[in-house]
């Protein structure tokens, strides 16, 4: 795994289209890379591509034109089950099988990779406690967690065979507004700690700023700007200043805070 | 004669009756699950047979039962023996509860789930064992539990064509207009019904993935 920042690309589109079949055009032209250890934002409204983007990335929808590359290897050569393990994913609901218990859905990548049971079993715990859970509920089902605990259960399961990438589609869009900021803030913490790629969908502008290193705002099927979220903040972009209009409460960049 | 003098007298002939139509009822619908499970699992990976497969199945179903037996004693081994026959004419009709509640069944798994498995490298073959079986079995097992039900009540009617059960106490009393005769018959093929739907309707609960729950401690 890769620590430090800047150095290298991990995940890169070039000249991707994406139609569905018989369907319009949902990805035209993107071009787009992930550098190692960076949380790139993937930002837009309902249908403007961004979940899309992401599926190519572990190779759910394949690219109708240009290509995908992870780790150098377009996913057109990739073995779709290989890179896929090597991908944490996580996506709105949990997507946690619901007759696993909780150790069982954590463990679901080592037991597909079949990990001894001792390794894949401390994992668990370790994933517990990664993720600010109590290890008792290891053997509870999801039904009985709250929709917090679910979610970090399935963020938990996505970094248990420590892959080097994380996707994440909207993780904190289902939870209620409290619960969601402080899984934002523990997400921005464990991220520091553990530099992970990641390539991290949202609609919303102030998860944006909060947790990506850079954004990237998608309308159309189009990426219209890729900034740092300084830069996204002082961008003339007409679509970025809607974007940041239509939060008043925007948070205040490091530097503004650091002055007040 | 009443009922219970007729079973005390025949108790021998009631129970060879009664194992004969169970027979045919386990051996018909162990065939429909062993043919109807695949072809469930079939339409839902090929959505292209769906409509052939499940519109077949529901046309063997509106084929009058009699006719049913009638149409099959041409057909050269199956023919040859009534209780052949009528365990394939029972196996055609308990074939769409299988295959249908076998295909909603894992239609109905929330998509949200497949995603998730697929999106973190699980094999089609991983998803259908470890995932979407399992949490169809509810809904598979309540095909079966319907299939079985039904067989139990059609299977009086494979006495007509000389295959035995307890069809054949049935058919004899209607003939001799013997009403504690067909009583005879009817009785213990309407337990038979009971005992079916209740035992499977317990495995159903004990093994459906609503219920793999427990109380949460502390």
């Amino acid at each position: 795994m890769q620590t430090a920042s800047t150095n290298g690309v991990a995940i890169e589109l070039r000249g991707v289209h994406y139609r569905a079949p018989g369907g319009p055009d949902i990805l035209n032209n993107v071009d787009l890379h992930v550098e190692r250890g960076e949380t790139l934002i993937l930002l837009g409204r309902s249908g403007s591509g961004k979940t899309t983007t992401l599926k190519l990335i572990n190779d759910l929808v394949s690219p109708t034109q240009g290509e995908v590359r992870v780790e150098g290897r377009s996913t057109r050569e990739w073995d779709p089950i290989r890179l896929r393990r090597g991908i944490g994913y996580v996506i709105q609901d949990a997507g946690l099988f619901p007759h696993f218990t909780v150790e069982r859905n954590i463990a679901l990548v080592p037991r597909l990779e079949e990990w001894p049971q001792a390794k894949s079993a401390q994992r668990v715990g370790e994933m517990l406690d990664l993720v600010g859970l109590e290890r008792v509920i290891a053997k509870r089902y999801p039904r009985e967690l709250s929709g917090g605990q679910r979610q970090r259960v399935g963020v938990a399961r996505a970094l248990a065979a420590d892959p080097p990438i994380l996707l994440m589609d909207e993780p904190f869009g289902a939870l209620d507004p409290i619960t969601r900021d402080e899984l934002q803030r523990e997400f921005k913490r464990l991220q520091e700690r553990l530099q992970k790629t990641v390539v991290f969908v949202t609609h919303d502008v102030r998860e944006a700023l909060l947790l990506g290193s850079r954004i990237a705002l998608m309308e159309a099927g189009k990426v219209v700007v890729a900034l740092s979220p300084d830069q996204f903040r002082a961008s003339p972009d007409p679509l970025v200043k809607r974007y940041l209009h239509a939060f008043d409460d925007v948070p205040p960049s490091d530097r503004q805070r650091g002055l007040a | 004669m009443n009922v219970l003098q007729f079973f005390q007298q025949n108790h021998a002939e009631v129970l060879e009756l009664t194992l004969e139509h169970l027979w045919m009822v386990f051996a018909s619908t162990l065939l429909a699950v062993l043919i109807g499970i695949p072809l469930g699992i079939l339409i839902t990976r090929r959505p292209r047979w769906n409509k052939p497969v499940l519109g077949s199945a529901n046309v063997i179903q509106t084929i009058p039962s009699l006719a049913l037996f009638g149409f099959l004693l041409p057909v050269p081994w199956i023919g040859a023996r009534a209780e052949r026959l009528a365990i394939l004419a029972l196996t055609l009709y308990a074939l769409l509860p299988m295959i249908r509640n076998t295909y909603a069944g894992i239609r109905g798994v929330d998509p949200a789930v497949l995603e998730a498995g697929r999106g973190m490298g699980m094999t089609d073959r991983q998803l259908l064992w470890q995932v979407e079986m399992p949490l169809a079995l509810g809904v598979i097992l309540a095909g079966i539990r319907v299939a079985t039900v039904i067989s139990v009540g059609l299977a009086t009617i494979a006495a007509a064509i000389g295959a035995g059960g307890l069809g054949e106490y049935i058919f004899r009393g209607l003939a001799m207009v013997n009403n504690q005769l067909i009583l005879a018959g009817a009785i213990p093929a309407a337990l038979l019904a009971l005992l079916a739907d209740v035992s499977l309707g317990w495995l159903e609960r004990r093994l459906s993935p609503r219920e793999v729950t427990r109380p949460v401690a502390g």
